[in-house]
């Protein structure tokens, strides 16, 4: 196959699927929302001391974020399922994990990047000191393309379930629980003033692999989806 | 005329009920084969197992010319449309029609060209959600009209059509033929247009 029409083909499905969101826009919207409300409610459940609320912040967003990935993760491949459009990707010539790398990008622009943009707005919500920002913003940028990789597995295995959302939600949490551990010590660290880049880095490093990996497991599943 | 296809004793089974065993054919090239049998049957299983959705319990499927041996340059010589139309309800018929083609590989595609073929102008504008199931199967047939492909696997493709849609496919159908592809197709209409070379082979459904 061509790289020409593989490339064709790889920007016509992202291209699509931004088109199909952006006329449901409630499903951008919802998780993000989500995680505004969870994130505002925490002051109102641990006082608004700023000492403990500090502390725990980032911890906080990145436990909003990974539920708020779950939240919208079964439509990712439920309508294709249904339409016929997964069964006619894995009959395209170009190669499935191609397409699948394409899902899965435009899942993170659509869920990932404006997770980033809102960070600073829950940071001051839980009054994250300000030593922490941009650790917390540079955590959420290398990190959430991992959360969308890995929720894309999740979701392709169980599309052909019918209600999978709680097997989903079993299957993937615990698959976060590193880049959790990373994503909140990293704050933690430029909190007490020490070097924050090796957590950083190790995530970004991590991404990286998860996104090299991802995509040949999310066409492997979508293949046994639609068997 | 060379062979497209040729599948050797092939088997199928489904939730512990044999659909078909020891099953073999081989396609022409310009040759249509009618795939009949009952509900159940296994029909679409068949079709969906040559374009390998489903997995082979025994059997060969060899496509020709054989140095097409490699899953994806075959891909690039079989179209297959099964039941469901792959049509985005979200998306008007133009951006369907479009997005398809290119999706296929296609960089240079007249979208409206080809609305006007399957007799959608007029509608280009709509979201697919809301027109008729007949209309969405005319924004999924367009494939046909710009597909390289020289074997076609049709399941059902008249399904929610009308009469004149059926003739244009069919009309589709001869010129396909013609330019020397073949075509599987199931359908429980008989066709009205006869081809040169027709088939007929009828699974019996239900041998437990």
């Amino acid at each position: 196959m061509s790289r020409a029409s593989s490339w064709t083909a790889l920007t016509a499905i992202m291209k699509r699927d931004l088109m199909v969101v952006m006329r449901r826009r409630s499903d951008i919207l919802n998780p993000l929302l989500f995680i505004l409300v969870v994130v505002s409610l925490f002051p109102l459940a641990v006082g608004p001391g700023p000492d403990i609320l500090g502390r725990i912040a980032a911890g906080v967003i990145w436990v909003a974020a990974l539920l708020s990935a779950l939240l919208g993760s079964e439509r990712l491949f439920r309508e294709d399922y249904l339409d016929g459009t997964l069964e006619q990707l894995t009959l395209q010539p170009q190669a499935l994990p191609l397409l699948s790398f394409g899902k899965i990008a435009v899942h993170w622009l659509l869920s990932g990047l404006p997770l980033v943009i809102l960070a600073p707005l829950c940071a001051l919500l839980l009054k994250l000191p300000l030593a922490g920002w941009g650790t917390l913003m540079a955590t959420l940028l290398v990190g959430t393309p991992i959360l969308s990789a890995i929720t894309a597995i999740g979701a392709a295995l169980t599309v052909s379930l019918g209600r999978g959302g709680a097997l989903l939600s079993l299957l993937l949490l615990p698959l976060f629980i590193p880049l959790l551990i990373f994503a909140s010590g990293a704050v933690e660290a430029a909190l007490v003033g020490t070097a924050a880049w090796p957590q950083v880095l190790l995530l970004a490093g991590l991404s990286l692999l998860t996104l090299l990996l991802a995509p040949f497991a999310v066409a492997a599943s979508i293949r046994v989806s639609v068997n | 005329m060379s062979t497209l296809l040729d599948v050797k004793q092939l088997a199928s089974q489904r939730a512990g009920r044999t659909l078909f065993a020891d099953l073999s054919f081989s396609l022409q090239a310009g040759a249509v084969l009618h795939i009949e049998g009952e509900n159940g049957a296994g029909k679409s299983t068949l079709l969906r197992s040559l374009v390998g959705l489903v997995e082979l319990q025994a059997g060969t499927i060899q496509f020709f010319p054989s140095e097409h041996g490699l899953a994806q340059e075959w891909r690039q010589h079989t179209l297959f449309m099964g039941h469901k139309s792959a049509v985005k309800a979200e998306l008007t018929a133009l951006e369907n029609v479009a997005l398809q083609a290119q999706l296929s590989g296609l960089t240079q595609v007249d979208a409206w060209q080809l609305l006007e073929t399957v007799g959608l102008l007029g509608l280009e504008d709509l979201p697919a959600g809301q027109l008729s199931a007949g209309q969405q199967r005319r924004i999924a047939l367009t494939r046909l009209w710009y597909s390289q492909a020289p074997l076609w696997i049709l399941d059902e493709p008249f399904t929610a059509l009308d009469t004149r849609g059926i003739d244009l496919l069919q009309q589709r159908f001869a010129q396909h033929i013609e330019a020397g592809g073949a075509i599987i197709l199931t359908s429980h209409q008989a066709l009205t247009w006869q081809p040169e070379q027709l088939q007929r082979l009828r699974i019996q459904g239900g041998e437990l």
